[in-house]
């Protein structure tokens, strides 16, 4: 079962009138693999995510996530999913439990599933004294890892991170990362775009969008040796510098 | 229904945490009838009433001498003309003018009618209607005495006061301010509250997080418009029982028609805010747009400050889309008048086809936006 696909896509296209800001794109994602989905600002990696997500439906093309149909089963997909964001993640009026609980509900599980989860998960995070705490106050990197194991809480089969450590100092970035590979573990799939080229190595293949389509998608290791680079940032220059498109 | 509920739950937390705003949500509409209420009854004492008329006659001085005792009115000057009066109310020397017709005392006596006219100043509608109702109220007083000297005779005597307002002739009731802040008020809550409280999640992205969860767009915002609905009901609750304790306002007609038509107003002003969520990307164009394009269009064309019917006529069909206009109208006429739902049957209809519309276009357009 090691290659079976949670994501499939099939020539995934989406316009925005005369604009293809996903070009024919087709790949497959892993069950529980780390795969970055990088790509320079306006390259099209946020609207193909949305379409994953089923937030929006793709002018043409085909695909499958978690077995769901793109096109005409995007409550399901909805329904199995998390997501988690750096430019948005929580509500900071209301406090850590109340976020806990918010989340919890709109997932549709039961007030004692809930009470076990957030205890369990204020446990793991070492933030039981902060419970009554306004999301607002806490640090960056508390609310990044809190908005994380939110995003966890329904146990969904995928998780989509959009740029999840935007901001994030490097010690919370390791932890945050740390925390990624033990949900993976669990055999969660991630799925996970970055501007940062050194997260781009701990992932397990990644894919890179240039002007709507994919570049190049392999496994970090065979990326570097097919251009001749010593890390992913000289791979991604190689591979984006062909961009035709203005951001 | 759960995941429904959870949304409910949260909105409420959102408002409640915000102190300050909920203090002013609740705290708005006490000031604005307290505001309104005083600026408009201030006690009408000494009222400088001028005369016009001859005062050798016996029945304009037995007038005269009526008013003279009466507390709340003093005559000041006697004029044998009414162009001499414009002079008067301009520079602000008389409130009230009493115009008798010429032998007034012998056309009541001999021909049994006579006319006499009360000339209000109306640029100060409020006390210029009550004034003109203190002297009404004397001279009614005179009609009694004289209806029962001819008691059991066949003869009769009347006069028939005519009243007439200078420079307002609409003149506002001093009931008007109570229906035209409830329209504001509800307006205001509704469409500026859950304008910006929508837009505040699309600013913070927020929007986007409720969006990939599985509840439904719609349900969204109609989680997002029950915490509304509910705090400008408690509005309504606090407005009309100030009016009715505080400002002595009558509620005539039946509360559960007042209810249902403030209902379909809620409904019109939620459309509206929804309408202006799906516009404005930042709060403060929500707020601007709500200001500026809603509260200043209501406040002068729902007839709370001006009459409508002393507008342009222009003007006055540019008044009829505005939907508090007809609210204010039918809550004026239930409470006031104290009709039925056959007098208001027309606005109603105009309201709720508003309503109807403004709710289909704006989440016709909300659904596109996502």
């Amino acid at each position: 079962m090691e290659n079976e696909n949670v994501i499939e896509v099939r020539n995934l296209t989406k316009k925005f009138g005369h604009f293809t800001a996903v070009d024919h794109i087709s790949f497959e994602v892993h069950k529980g693999e780390i795969f970055g989905f990088l790509g320079a600002n306006g390259a099209g990696k946020t609207t193909a995510m949305k379409i994953l997500c089923g937030l929006s439906r793709p002018t043409s093309g085909e695909g499958k996530v978690n077995g769901y149909d793109i096109n005409r089963e995007q409550e399901k997909i909805k329904r199995n999913i998390g997501y988690m964001s750096q430019r948005f993640s929580l509500y900071p009026d209301l406090k850590v439990w109340e976020n806990i609980r918010l989340f919890g509900g709109i997932y549709g599980l039961s007030s004692s599933t809930i009470r076990a989860k957030s205890e369990a998960m204020l446990r793991y995070l070492q933030m039981e004294n902060l419970r009554n705490e306004l999301v607002g106050r806490l640090p960056l990197g508390w609310k990044q890892k809190l908005a994380f194991s939110i995003a966890l809480i329904h146990e969904p089969s995928i998780v989509f991170l959009d740029e999840p450590t935007g901001g994030v100092d490097p010690e919370t970035r390791r932890m945050f990362w740390e925390m990624i590979y033990a949900t993976a573990e669990q055999g969660t799939t991630i799925f996970v775009t970055t501007h940062y080229m050194d997260e781009a190595e701990y992932c397990d293949r990644v894919s890179i969008m240039v002007d709507g389509v994919i570049a190049d998608l392999d496994s970090p290791a065979a990326l570097k040796q097919r251009y001749h680079a010593t890390d992913m940032d000289s791979v991604f220059r190689q591979l984006a510098v062909k961009a035709q498109r203005k951001e | 229904m759960k995941e429904f509920g959870s949304f409910v739950k949260k909105e409420f937390r959102h408002i409640f945490r915000d102190k300050r705003t909920m203090l002013i949500v609740l705290i708005m509409p006490i000031v604005q009838i307290v505001l309104f209420g005083f600026a408009i009854s201030t006690e009408i004492n000494n009222a400088r009433v001028d005369i016009v008329g001859d005062v050798q006659d016996p029945s304009v001085r037995r007038i005269m001498e009526r008013i003279e005792h009466n507390d709340y009115l003093q005559v000041m000057k006697v004029y044998r003309s009414v162009e001499d009066i414009h002079a008067r109310f301009k520079k602000g020397q008389a409130d009230v003018a009493v115009c008798f017709e010429r032998n007034f005392d012998e056309r009541l006596h001999k021909q049994g009618m006579a006319s006499v006219r009360v000339i209000g100043d109306g640029s100060d509608p409020n006390s210029a209607q009550m004034i003109v109702n203190y002297v009404v109220g004397v001279l009614n007083d005179e009609q009694n005495d004289i209806s029962l000297k001819y008691v059991g005779e066949n003869e009769t005597a009347g006069m028939t006061p005519t009243i007439q307002y200078m420079y307002n002739p609409g003149v506002l009731s001093s009931y008007n301010f109570v229906p035209g802040v409830m329209g504001l008020i509800l307006m205001l809550i509704c469409s500026m509250m859950t304008a910006i409280s929508i837009v505040k999640e699309k600013e913070f992205g927020t929007m986007e997080l409720l969006l990939v969860s599985p509840v439904k767009p719609l349900w969204i915002i109609v989680s997002k418009a029950i915490p509304y609905l509910f705090l400008s009901s408690v509005n309504l609750l606090t407005i009309l029982l100030l009016s009715r304790f505080v400002m002595d306002v009558p509620i005539r007609g039946s509360i559960l028609l007042l209810c249902f038509v403030s209902l379909i107003f809620i409904l019109a002003s939620l459309s509206l805010g929804l309408l202006i969520s799906v516009i404005s990307s930042t709060q403060r164009t929500a707020l601007l747009i709500s200001g500026m394009g809603l509260t200043m269009p209501t406040m002068i064309f729902s007839g709370i400050i001006f009459p409508c019917e002393s507008m342009p006529v222009l003007l006055q069909y540019f008044s009829d889309i505005i939907p508090a206009k007809w609210y204010i109208i039918m809550v004026k006429k239930i409470m006031i008048e104290g009709v039925g739902l056959g007098y208001i049957y027309n606005e109603l209809l105009i309201l709720s086809l508003m309503s109807f519309v403004l709710l289909a276009v704006s989440i016709r357009l909300f659904r596109k936006r996502l």
